[in-house]
């Protein structure tokens, strides 16, 4: 009886191990792309293959949507940088995955301005909220925020409320690098690429348009900017922090002392602790060059990274090259670029890819996404090697990101 | 006061005529962002300033200064300018 009872038992051990394969295929996560655009913001859910889309939205239509993210410490908080064309810039939050938003009670603003303030460094009004990032795991409900006028914020509330983060808004030398309106972007110039080393809460870096880029280790009370072998425009000094001009920067999941930048002046890599970034955009084909705005890095191999190439030639018209787009992969760090064009227009193109409007899934084989400006959203299921148009007609297309549901 | 509302801070009264209290454009605002939590940095941003395209008219006249003093049997509009194109 005893021996009975002990198959018994290891049979009911035996069971629900059997079960685990078929627990873990119905448990097959789902991407879920997030698109804001110039007119408001669309989910797009995906089946298990990534190969139907379910369309969700619009949301906010009619706000302009900078960034649409995702808190992926909690898998339902949705952010929603917006404002109109009219009305002032806000944030709009859900905990419902988009059923239902609610406004931020105090959104990212500048410090008031005391009276008869110095004229060198005048109050500022935050245009729009530019970038989200989520902090540290180990953070939960801390949020960067990103402005143009280019600003840090730091909310610690889930986004309810923001409060301007560190001392860069209102630091003399700061507000230097940082310029005017006129010194940045065409619609304002923009504090980007907020990054958090998944190492470190305290170990954070971001990126302006007209700025450089600038690493604090000490959770933002001291920063150093981190421009070192990066090229500026003809005829202005590299040393000046303020001409300095990173589009994306990007950290390796999988290797968090790599980093990757598209530039407004070419293509970099860095690995620390070096703080001397690497031309690896020098390797491109020499027709098409190394100017873009976005980079995106491969979730588990650090050597791997995708580049939307743009016409940055004579007065920057900012579309394709020639009217051909392409994304270039690197699968060596930056020694080596493939094209990849399979299924993209093969002509009279003229659109681009912002800087927010690329990205990459998690999965086996990776997912990668865009936006263009024309609205199209394009995908690949097989790390780039062929590419498929998901939804047309949307307006100008800001950002894309994806979760996995 | 009656003040009404563009139909773009519709989200936040849901009414177009609205009733609030202040002497002046500035106290109403902060009473309207008491009742509507949010209109306020809609309309005028962290240095107390207009945004771009929102215009006050009170009694028909358009008024730029926030300090402009008002009396209850004031009438105000909040309007969104129109900015061409």
């Amino acid at each position: 009886m005893a021996r009975t009872t002990r198959k018994s038992a290891a049979r009911k051990k035996t069971l629900p191990a059997r079960a685990k394969p078929s627990a873990r295929r119905r448990r097959t996560r789902r991407v879920v792309i997030l698109v804001a655009t110039r007119k408001g913001a669309w989910l797009f859910h995906g089946d298990a293959a990534r190969k139907t889309w379910r369309t969700d939205g619009p949301h906010f239509l009619g706000h302009i949507v900078n960034h649409l993210v995702l808190d992926p410490r909690d898998g339902r908080t949705l952010l929603a940088a917006a404002k109109t064309g009219h009305l002032g810039p806000t944030i709009f939050r859900s905990t419902d995955f988009g059923r239902s938003w609610k406004e931020a009670s105090r959104p990212p603003a500048f410090a008031k301005a005391p009276e008869g303030a110095d004229t060198k460094m005048p109050g500022r009004a935050v245009d729009h909220t530019f970038w989200l990032t989520p902090a540290h795991a180990n953070e939960p409900n801390v949020w960067y925020a990103g402005t143009s006028p280019q600003g840090l914020f730091r909310s610690v509330d889930g986004g309810v409320t923001w409060d301007p983060f560190s001392v860069i808004n209102d630091d003399p030398q700061y507000r230097e690098w940082m310029g005017t309106v006129q010194d940045g972007t065409p619609d304002g110039p923009k504090l980007h690429s907020i990054i958090v080393d998944p190492r470190d809460p305290a170990h954070l870096y971001f990126a302006m348009s007209g700025g450089g880029i600038h690493e604090t280790r000490d959770r933002g009370r001291t920063w150093t900017p981190l421009v070192q072998g990066m090229d500026v425009v003809q005829g202005f000094d590299a040393a000046n922090i303020a001409v300095h001009d990173p589009h994306c920067v990007r950290l390796c999941p999988s290797n968090p002392d790599r980093l990757y930048q598209q530039n407004h002046c070419g293509i970099y890599r860095l690995d620390r602790p070096s703080n001397q970034w690497t031309r690896i955009g020098k390797n491109m084909p020499k027709q098409v060059g190394d100017i873009g705005f976005p980079m995106v890095v491969h979730p588990r191999d650090a050597d791997t990274a995708w580049v939307f190439p743009m016409d940055g030639t004579s007065v920057w018209p900012r579309t394709s090259p020639e009217g051909k787009p392409s994304v270039y992969v690197t699968r060596d760090g930056g020694k080596r670029w493939r094209r990849l064009d399979f299924g993209l227009p093969k002509a009279q193109a003229w659109w681009t890819v912002k800087r927010q409007a690329m990205t990459a899934d998690a999965q086996n084989a990776v997912g990668l996404y865009f936006g263009t400006t024309s609205g199209e959203l394009w995908m690949s299921r097989d790390e780039g090697k062929r590419w498929a148009c998901i939804a047309r007609h949307l307006p100008e297309i800001y950002s894309v990101e994806t979760f996995e549901v | 006061m009656k003040v009404l509302i563009p139909s773009s801070l519709l989200s936040y009264t849901k009414e177009q005529n609205v009733e609030a209290t202040g002497a002046t454009l500035t106290e109403l605002l902060a009473d309207l962002d008491r009742q509507y939590p949010g209109l306020q940095f809609r309309v005028i941003d962290e240095q107390n300033k207009m945004r771009g395209h929102m215009r006050f008219f009170v009694n028909g006249e358009q008024v730029f200064d926030l300090t402009h003093a008002l009396r209850p049997t004031d009438e105000v509009y909040l309007v969104q300018a129109l900015s061409g194109g």
